[in-house]
C-alpha cells in the first residue's frame, strides 16, 4: 500500500470511528456537478500515475487521481483513445472522478460508456477496506459486478483507488458533416441513420445545424460522407471538444442548464428554452428557467429522467427522484458499503 | 458423471402447505409436486448436478411471477429462477426444500420498437428468437451464445453472457437499456430505462450477472444494431501456437477490433474436420479464424490488413471466404469444436478462464506440460480475441484414475489461470460448479462485500442460496465442469 493509500485509508477509518462526513475530491473538474458536498476534504489527487498499459491487450490501469489529460495523451502515442470520449470540463479532471461521476461525451451511443469500458476497480469502502473487484480482463463473471455499480455512484460507495479501463484503436479516418436541419428532422435523422450500417461516431444538433461524426477506414468514411451529404467542417476535433467540454456557447447562460436522457425517439421537447441534442436523440440539454416538476414531466414520454446540470436552483434535487421501493434498495446498498454514512452523504441523493 | 446426485428427502408437510399457498392464486395445473412432474427440472445443462426439486411453478405473467415471489418471501422458502435451463455451472440446480421458478412460459416479445431500435420482450424468449423478429428490419441482437437457439434472454440476463463477437459488440450487459424485475418481497422495479443511463446507482449493472442471486427479471429491453452490410472471415494456419498467439496480438496492435477471433488447436481441427468438413488445414498446428465487418468498404481495408498481418506473423495459410456459405462453413467448424471433440473420448471437461492475451502462449505451453504430467489429452478452444479459454480435458470417467488426475489436471489449469492475472470464469457464471474457486479468486473481505450486497436485496437469503458467492466457511477447491457424453443435457446445441 502506498503512502497516499494508506493516508486515505487512515482518513476513512478516523472519520468512521466519530461519524465525520467526507467530501472526496481530484481535480475538482466536477465540483459544480451533484447536490451541495458537505463534510471535510479528503484530497485524492495524490494518489496518482499509471500502472500498467499494455496496447495489444486494450488494457489501461491508473491511479485514480491521474489526470485524465494524461491518460488520454499516453495512450494517443500508442494510436489507442478511452472510446467513451469522458467529459473534462476544461480543469484538471481525473480518472477517478471520471468513474465516480459516470459522465460520457459524444461517442457514447456509438462505442459505450464509461460503465461499459470499466474492467476493474480498486476501492476503499466506508470501513477503509481494500477491496479490488473486476480485473484486467475482457470478460469476467466472477463475483457481483461491483466496479460497474460504483461507476457513477459519486463517491457515496468508496473512495476509488485504481481503474482499469478498456481501451479502444483510434480510427484512422474521421470526418463531420453538417447540414442545416430543424430540431424534429435532426432527431429523425439521427434514428434513422443510427439503424444503417454507418460509421458514426457522434451527433449533434444545435441552432438548427445537424453535425455527424463518421470514423473508421478512410474509403470508408469518404463513402458514408457521401451518403448522408451536407458539408464537412474544418474544424471537427475542437467542435466536439467544445460540445464534450461544455464550451460551446449554448452551455452559457443564467437560466439552470438541464440534462435529459431519455429514449432516442421522443418527439422534440415541448420546453422553454433553447435545447441542444446529442447522442442520436438520447440526450437533450435545454437552459430553461421552467419548475423543476415540468422538466421532469417533459421526459415521462422518453421513459428517461432529468438532470439539473448546471446553474442549480436552491431546493430543487439535482437528480431525478427515485420511487420509494429503488429508494430502499439504495439506502441498503449504501448501508452495506458505507455503514457510518460518511462517504458523500448527500452529493447523489439526499437520502445517503 | 458420477458427481453428486443430491437426495434430500422431502418435507411432505412443507410441500403441502407451499402448494397449498401457490394454488390459492396459481392454476393447479401450474404448481407441480408430483416426482415424475418435477423431475425434469433436477439439474440444468450442467447434468453432473441433480436435485429435485420440492415445487415446481410456472407463472405465466409478471403478476403471478410478485405473487410467488411474496408468497415464498413470507413463508421463507428458497427460491431458484429457471429460464430455458441450458448454464453450464448449475446456477439453476433446484433445491430439495424450495421452489423452483420457471419463467418459460414468459416468451412473449412484447414490441419490437423500429425507430429506437429495441425490443421489449419478457424473459423465457429465446436469445435467437429476438434476432429473427427483427431481422425481416435489418435489425439484430449482437451478444450471441453459441447456445442461442434455445437459451433464454432472462437467463442471458443472470450469467452476462458473451459470445463469439464480444470483443466489438460487448455482453449482455453492454446490450440492454431497460429491466424489470420482481424483487423477493414481490415488488416491481425498473432499472435503466429510455435513455442510455439512470438516476441512481446502476442497479441494471449490478443484476446482470448476478446468477439470479438478487432479482428475478420479468422483462427486458434490449437494444437492436443494424445488421452489417458485409462480413468475411480470414483463416490462418500456424506451425506453433505460440506464433498464432503472437499474430491475436499484431492484429490488436495494429488497432485492429475484429468482429471475431477464435483459435483452435491441433486436436480441436483433427477433431472437428471430419465431423464439419470445415475445410480446416489438419496440419496445422493452430488455426485462427478472425473476422471483420461493417460496411462494404470497412470490411474491404480491414481484411486486406488482416491477411497481410496473418502473413506477416508467419501464417502459413491464409484463406478469405469468398462468399456467405464459405465464411459460415469456417464458423461451422467453430462451433461445432465441442460435440466433435466429445466424439474422441468418453468424457470431456471443460474449463472457462480468461487470461490476458499476452500469456496466451505461455498458457498454451503450460497446459501441453500438464498433458504430459497427467497423462490424459486436452484439445484447445479459444475466444482469442478477449482471452476466454476453453481447454477440454479429455478423460473416461468410468476410470477412477482418470478422473482423479482431469480434476487435478483442471485444478491446476485454473490456478495458471488466476496466476497470470486472470479469472476462473470469463462466461459460464459460477453456479454451483465453481463456487469453491471463487475463494481463490477472492479475498474473505471482496467476499464479505458480496455477502452485503446481497443482504441488500435479499435480507433471509431466499434467492438462489448456495451458489455463485460462497460463505467464508466454504473455501476448498477449484470447480469445474463436466461433461459426459450420455449425460449431456443438450448434446445437440451448439456450445460455446
Amino acid at each position: 500500500m502506498t503512502e497516499s493509500i494508506q493516508q486515505i485509508a487512515d482518513t476513512i477509518r478516523a472519520a468512521a470511528a466519530v461519524k465525520k462526513t467526507l467530501y472526496i475530491r481530484g481535480g475538482g473538474s466536477k465540483d459544480f456537478y451533484g447536490n451541495t458536498a458537505t463534510g471535510d476534504l479528503l484530497d485524492v489527487s495524490a494518489n496518482c500515475g499509471i500502472i500498467d498499459y499494455e496496447p495489444t491487450e486494450l488494457v489501461i490501469t491508473a491511479r485514480a487521481g491521474t489526470p485524465l489529460a494524461e491518460i488520454e495523451a499516453t495512450m494517443r502515442d500508442r494510436g489507442q483513445m478511452l472510446g467513451f470520449e469522458p467529459p473534462s470540463f476544461g480543469g484538471n479532471a481525473t480518472l477517478g472522478g471520471c468513474v465516480a461521476a459516470g459522465l460520457s461525451g459524444p461517442r457514447r451511443p456509438y462505442a459505450g460508456s464509461v460503465r461499459d469500458f470499466v474492467l476493474g476497480i480498486r476501492l476503499l469502502d466506508g470501513r477503509g477496506t481494500d477491496l479490488s473487484f473486476g480485473g484486467q480482463v475482457m470478460k469476467n463473471v466472477a463475483g457481483y459486478d461491483v466496479s460497474r455499480l460504483v461507476t457513477g455512484s459519486m463517491g457515496t460507495l468508496g473512495v476509488i483507488l485504481e481503474v482499469s479501463l478498456k481501451a479502444l484503436p483510434l480510427p484512422p479516418a474521421e470526418l463531420t458533416i453538417c447540414r442545416e436541419q430543424t430540431a424534429q428532422e435532426a432527431i429523425a435523422l439521427m434514428n434513422k441513420w443510427a439503424g444503417k450500417p454507418l460509421p458514426i461516431t457522434a451527433t449533434c444538433h444545435v441552432e438548427n445545424r445537424l453535425y455527424v461524426r463518421l470514423a473508421g477506414a478512410a474509403p470508408a468514411v469518404k463513402a458514408a460522407a457521401n451518403k448522408l451529404g451536407g458539408e464537412e467542417i474544418s474544424n471537427a476535433p475542437e467542435f466536439w471538444r467544445d460540445i464534450r467540454d461544455q464550451r460551446d456557447l449554448f452551455f452559457a447562460g443564467v437560466a439552470p442548464l438541464w440534462r435529459l436522457s431519455l429514449n432516442p425517439a421522443t418527439k422534440h421537447l415541448d420546453l422553454p428554452g433553447p435545447q441542444l441534442i446529442e447522442w442520436g436523440g438520447a440526450l437533450r440539454w435545454i437552459k430553461c428557467d421552467a419548475d423543476a416538476a415540468t422538466v421532469r414531466k417533459a421526459v415521462r414520454s422518453g421513459d428517461g429522467h432529468a438532470t439539473q446540470f448546471r446553474r442549480v436552483r436552491a431546493g430543487v434535487p439535482v437528480f431525478h427522484p427515485l420511487p420509494e421501493v429503488l429508494l430502499k434498495l439504495h439506502r441498503r446498498v449504501k448501508q452495506a458499503l458505507d455503514p457510518a454514512g460518511i462517504l458523500n452523504p448527500g452529493r447523489l441523493h439526499p437520502d445517503f | 458423471m458420477n458427481a453428486p446426485v443430491q437426495t434430500i428427502p422431502v418435507d411432505l408437510e412443507r410441500q403441502r402447505a407451499v402448494c397449498a399457498a401457490l394454488r390459492a392464486f396459481m392454476p393447479e395445473a401450474s404448481v407441480l409436486f408430483e416426482r415424475e412432474d418435477v423431475t425434469p427440472y433436477e439439474c440444468d445443462g450442467l447434468s453432473a448436478y441433480r436435485q429435485v426439486p420440492m415445487v415446481v411453478v410456472l407463472p405465466d405473467n409478471e403478476q403471478q411471477v410478485c405473487d410467488i415471489l411474496e408468497t415464498c418471501y413470507s413463508m421463507r422458502v428458497p427460491v431458484v429462477a429457471r429460464g430455458a435451463g441450458t448454464g453450464l455451472s448449475g446456477g439453476a440446480l433446484p433445491l430439495g426444500n424450495g421452489v423452483l421458478l420457471s419463467l418459460a412460459k414468459l416468451m412473449k416479445i412484447i414490441n419490437i420498437d423500429l425507430v429506437s431500435r429495441t425490443a421489449r420482450v419478457q424473459p423465457g424468449v429465446r436469445n435467437l428468437a429476438i434476432s429473427e423478429a427483427a431481422a425481416p428490419h435489418g435489425l439484430y441482437y449482437a451478444p450471441d451464445p453459441s447456445s442461442q437457439i434455445a437459451c433464454s434472454i432472462g437467463g442471458n440476463i443472470a450469467e452476462n453472457s458473451g459470445g463469439v463477437h464480444c470483443l466489438k459488440y460487448g455482453l449482455t450487459v453492454h446490450n440492454i437499456l431497460k429491466l424489470r424485475v420482481a424483487t423477493i418481497e414481490g415488488e416491481i422495479i425498473e432499472l435503466g430505462g429510455g435513455g442510455l443511463d439512470a438516476s441512481g446507482y446502476d442497479f441494471l449493472a449490478l443484476l446482470t450477472g448476478s446468477e439470479g442471486l438478487l432479482g428475478v427479471v420479468t422483462e427486458i429491453t434490449v437494444k437492436l444494431l443494424p445488421k452489417p452490410e458485409s462480413a468475411q472471415v480470414v483463416l490462418a494456419a500456424f506451425d506453433e501456437m505460440a506464433t498464432a498467439g503472437q499474430a491475436v496480438a499484431n492484429v490488436i496492435a495494429a488497432g485492429i477490433i475484429p468482429a471475431g477471433m477464435e483459435l483452435m488447436d491441433q486436436p480441436a481441427t483433427l477433431a472437428v474436420e471430419p465431423f464439419v468438413n470445415a475445410g480446416y488445414p489438419t496440419d496445422a498446428a493452430g488455426i485462427l479464424l478472425c473476422e471483420s465487418d461493417g460496411t462494404h468498404e470497412e470490411v474491404r481495408d480491414e481484411i486486406a490488413r488482416i491477411e497481410k498481418i496473418m502473413e506477416d506473423s508467419g501464417a502459413h495459410i491464409v484463406r478469405t471466404s469468398r462468399d456467405e456459405a464459405e465464411r459460415l462453413k469456417l464458423w461451422a467448424g467453430r462451433k461445432a469444436a465441442f460435440p466433435a471433440v466429445g466424439r474422441l473420448s468418453p468424457d470431456y471437461y471443460c474449463m472457462d478462464g480468461t487470461i490476458p492475451r499476452k500469456r496466451i502462449a505461455e498458457v498454451l505451453r503450460a497446459i501441453a506440460a500438464m498433458e504430459k504430467k497427467y497423462d490424459l489429452r486436452c484439445a484447445n478452444v479459444f475466444h482469442a480475441g478477449d482471452g476466454n479459454l476453453h481447454p477440454l480435458i479429455l478423460y473416461d470417467a468410468n476410470d477412477a484414475d482418470q478422473l482423479a488426475r482431469t480434476e487435478a489436471f483442471g485444478a491446476e489449469i485454473l490456478k495458471l489461470c488466476i496466476d497470470v492475472g486472470g479469472t476462473i470464469t470469463g462466461e459460464h457464471g459460477v453456479g454451483i460448479e465453481k463456487i469453491d474457486s471463487m475463494c481463490v479468486q477472492f479475498g474473505s473481505a471482496q467476499l464479505e462485500t458480496f455477502q452485503a450486497l446481497k443482504h441488500a436485496f435479499d435480507e433471509h437469503g431466499l434467492l438462489n442460496p448456495g451458489k455463485a458467492v460462497p460463505t467464508l466457511h466454504r473455501c476448498a477447491e477449484f470447480g469445474r465442469m463436466h461433461v459426459h457424453s450420455g449425460e449431456e443435457k443438450f448434446p445437440e446445441l451448439p456450445r460455446f
